[in-house]
């Protein structure tokens, strides 16, 4: 590394807009620190961008601490960059080689179109979880919360499942572009607890079959999505999926 | 004009106060319910859970947020938890002590009326997450698990691991979910408010940017619920999300409701410090690890040596030394000031010399590293990914970041700004937190205005108010409307119009540094005037060389920044006012005059038992102070000692 900071070579996925054409672009990143995040590079990229006229490099980020799940990239063709258990904003320079070429994408499947740039459109898991994703329960007409006992074994289940942020990057490591994990994490969670017993089948069998409207591909078990999941999410969760959603078809239908 | 400030603080003992307005709150019949169309805007805590509690009464509601899902507001990112009065543990917990340590934490400058609220209120919210299928920590034989939190004397905080706000949001978010698919709830993602439209008065709706294509769009309503959170980010460098501003809250300010208690904001002591100039936010890591971390910094400021060979000679552990009783674990408050004392003496450490050690050595040393790692085993791993530091073979550095902001806009009992029919929720409102937020308080708060309270305070404005018939309703062709959308394309226009040299972000940097500097953990009389004088200054170099690239019709970032940007750095003056006008120092504000021999803060009740409330007086003109006095009817302000 020089005294002035690591440099990388970006090949940056630039798209204006859903209907319009993208290609790679080549940016040198320079005057970097190992230190820093791999978005805080994009801000520098960017900064330098703006100074020269060119419109910035759009990408979808908030919270920079790996919980709220927005960022969405392929790093080297890996969701995420490919460490595990990381979110993108987790990732840091230190992990690149002075020199390194770097290639950025948005997340590729058809279900997430590009909006612009590395920014896509996500609605779709919004669209499964109003399908079903949740307990049917108003406001106010709840009994006290320790007259329900849980198994600590299946509270802590619960929770690895819900552990999902939502990011995406199980669809994106996908060749089918699938998202049955992401599904799969919302029905594990909630079938572990007692309270999502009452709609458990219903809610396997309306979530599946919206996640097959949204044009989601099916699983074929390359587990590619549990390896690229920052949350370490099991794929374990598809077969209690594939449990429930059987049953389902045989009982319910 | 002075603002009418009736905080309409209901009859009767503390107690019934409460249950008295449930019962005087009028309602809606549930047939005219879907006549009235509410607006929420932002999904976090307050927003999500004000929004599926009003879908599920029968309203229409449309929540806005400007991320791509509601599932995304930074409520997400709370680690430590939730407090209720449960009293599960039997350890002397109780609905009136939760009050008490909640309006002391906050250093007397809240109103006891809501404070007692929230700790009603704390149970409910309990036992309703719960029943949505929050996976809280768990005991084996199956009951609820508590832990203790901010140095209170019980444990009253539910969890989910250090993701409690994560699931939470989550309990939100499907519960919206499940009102989109009943068809009462609409929500509107990637659209940010830019304005509020006020007709005769009464809040009648917004102005949204819809941030994919650039379209200003009119939304009218019958009301409209502000949930867009704190204003943090004012400093640059926080630990709040990126896109969290105070954007939404400004311009209602601007269009009439009182801001108050700007100057109180929350700087959190264990933060992984800044590493360089590039860096874009802090990250926090939680208070409980001054149960077992000793802070200190070297007693040479020239200290060469790495830590781990410092001899415990040449090491001053300056909260145990200042603080004997407390030690480590004094209030965030306190342990921030004291940081900085000793970095800006020039014993900071770190290559900018600005932070201090967490050292869990003698605790490793104690309990063994299995223990330690029991305990904190994800917070270290965080570090390590961040820093590229194992605090199992050296001590963590950590440096006090902001955090939370206690000042918003100013709302009475029903969670109502000045301006009828503009309901404030969660961290965007002033209300319950006073100077200082104790831990595991916000997202009780959130929850509580939005599932618990804004159902009763939005049915009783309807019920007075609202207009059933479509005919009497005010359309989006209404004059005002057409006035706030031109105002806000004038605004957008006149952004893209400066075509100057430097990008946004850089003066959202300056201001940071010049609020953190002078309206930061310490502030006095000179650095506060001269903060007054740079900060206009800093504006007007902004609206003459800011460059945005890219057009107002489509996707652009920086325009949405630069929008913000240019709301903060008018914000960001209101905080160094109120900060200078309030001659005392309580909670999170510390003014240098005003402190005991011993350097800790003095509070003036004689002179400074109010909410200051400003008002917004035009382009240009001084903003007018006014007063919401404190009453303290049922606890007595005593003063906080931790030596």
């Amino acid at each position: 590394m020089s005294k002035d900071g690591m440099r990388i070579t970006l090949r940056v996925w630039r798209q204006k807009g859903p209907d319009q054409p993208g290609k790679m672009e080549t940016y040198l990143a320079e005057g970097l620190s190992p230190d820093m995040s791999f978005l805080e590079m994009l801000d520098k990229v960017n900064e330098d961008l703006v100074a020269r006229g060119v419109e910035p490099i759009a990408f979808d980020h908030d919270c920079r601490e790996g919980i709220c799940g927005s960022c969405s990239m392929m790093v080297n063709g890996l969701p995420h960059g490919g460490e595990r258990g990381t979110t993108t904003c987790q990732l840091h320079m230190r992990s690149f080689r002075d020199g390194q070429v770097v290639a950025v994408e948005p997340w590729r499947a058809s279900a997430f179109p590009v909006v612009r740039d590395l920014v896509v459109d996500r609605s779709a898991f919004d669209r499964i979880v109003e399908a079903g994703g949740f307990v049917s329960v108003n406001t106010g007409s709840a009994p006290d919360a320790h007259t329900l006992l849980v198994p600590k074994r299946d509270a802590d289940a619960a929770m690895d499942a819900a552990a999902c942020i939502g990011c995406g990057a199980c669809v994106a490591a996908c060749p089918n572009g699938s998202a049955m994990l992401f599904v799969a994490a919302k029905i594990s969670h909630l079938a572990h607890l007692p309270q999502g017993q009452p709609e458990r089948r219903n809610r396997a069998l309306k979530m599946v079959k919206q996640m097959d409207a949204e044009g989601f591909g099916a699983c074929s078990n390359h587990f590619e999505c549990e390896a690229a999941c920052p949350k370490e999410i099991s794929v374990g969760v598809i077969a209690e999926l594939n449990r429930d959603y059987l049953r389902a078809s045989v009982f319910d239908v | 004009m002075a603002l009418q400030l009736d905080a309409r603080i209901p009859a009767g003992p503390l107690a019934d106060k409460w249950t008295n307005r449930k019962f005087t709150s009028k309602l809606v019949n549930p047939a005219n319910r879907r006549k009235f169309k509410v607006i929420v805007v932002g999904a976090g805590l307050a927003g999500g859970s004000a929004a599926a509690a009003l879908a599920e009464l029968g309203y229409q509601v449309e929540c806005f947020v400007f991320h791509d899902s509601p599932r995304r507001a930074h409520s997400i990112a709370a680690q430590g938890g939730i407090n209720a009065a449960k009293n599960y543990k039997n350890d002397g917990d109780s609905v009136h002590r939760l009050f008490y340590d909640t309006i002391k934490g906050g250093d007397y400058r809240a109103r006891e009326a809501n404070v007692h609220r929230l700790a009603e209120n704390s149970n409910l919210i309990i036992d309703h997450c719960v029943a949505q299928g929050v996976p809280f920590a768990r005991e084996y034989g199956g009951l609820l698990d508590n832990r203790s939190f901010g140095g209170a004397q019980l444990s009253r905080t539910f969890y989910a691991r250090g993701q409690t706000g994560q699931q939470l949001l989550l309990g939100c978010y499907q519960a919206m979910a499940r009102m989109v698919a009943a068809g009462s709830l609409k929500v509107v993602p990637r659209k940010e408010m830019l304005d509020l439209v006020v007709v005769d008065g009464h809040a009648r709706g917004i102005i949204a940017r819809d941030l994919t294509t650039g379209a200003i769009e009119r939304h009218a309503a019958d009301a409209v619920c502000l949930a867009t959170g704190g204003y943090g980010n004012v400093f640059y460098l926080s630990t709040n999300a990126k896109g969290s501003n105070v954007t939404a809250a400004w311009r209602a300010h601007k269009r009439g409701a009182g801001f108050a208690n700007p100057c109180f904001t929350q700087i959190h002591p264990t933060c992984i410090p800044v590493s360089s100039g590039h860096q874009s936010k802090l990250t926090l890591m939680s208070e409980s690890l001054r149960n077992d971390g000793r802070v200190w910094v070297p007693k040479n400021p020239d200290e060469k040596r790495p830590p781990a060979q410092v001899p415990e000679a040449d090491r001053d552990y300056f909260l145990e030394r200042r603080y004997p009783s407390f030690g480590n674990l004094v209030p965030r408050d306190v342990a921030s000031r004291a940081a900085k004392e000793r970095c800006d003496a020039g014993f900071g450490v770190g290559g900018t010399k600005l932070s201090v050690y967490l050292d869990f050595r003698d605790s490793i040393q104690r309990l063994g590293q299995p223990v330690i790692a029991g305990r904190y085993g994800n917070l270290f791993q965080m570090y390590q990914k961040i820093t590229a530091d194992d605090p199992y073979q050296t001590p963590m550095r950590i440096y006090p970041a902001v955090h939370y902001t206690m000042g918003g806009l100013w709302v009475d009992y029903d969670l109502m700004s000045n301006v009828p029919g503009l309901f404030v929720l969660g961290e965007a409102n002033f209300s319950d937190h006073g100077a200082n937020r104790l831990g595991a308080s916000a997202l009780m708060q959130g929850l509580s205005d939005g599932y618990f309270i804004a159902p009763y305070a939005v049915g009783d404005y309807l019920a007075t108010h609202g207009k059933m018939e479509a005919k009497q309703k005010v359309g989006t062709d209404h004059a005002a409307f057409a006035a706030a959308e031109k105002s806000v394309q004038e605004h957008v226009a006149r952004l893209r119009g400066v075509q100057g040299k430097t990008p946004v972000d850089v003066f959202h940097r300056r201001l940071g540094k010049i609020l953190w500097d002078r309206c930061g953990m310490a502030r006095n009389r000179a650095g506060l005037e001269q903060a007054l004088r740079e900060i206009p200054e800093l504006r007007a170099e902004f609206w003459k060389d800011l460059r945005i690239v890219g057009g107002d019709g489509e996707f652009n970032q920086d325009l949405e920044r630069a929008g913000r940007v240019a709301d903060y750095l008018e914000f960001g003056e209101l905080m160094c006012r109120d900060a200078l006008a309030r001659e005392e120092s309580c909670g999170g504000h510390f003014r240098e005059e005003h402190q005991t021999p011993e350097g800790e803060a003095r509070r003036d009740d004689e002179n400074f038992a109010y909410a200051a409330v400003w008002e917004h007086r035009g382009e240009g003109a001084a903003p007018a102070l006014n007063k919401e006095p404190l009453v303290f009817e049922t606890v007595k302000p005593s003063t906080r000692s931790y030596k």
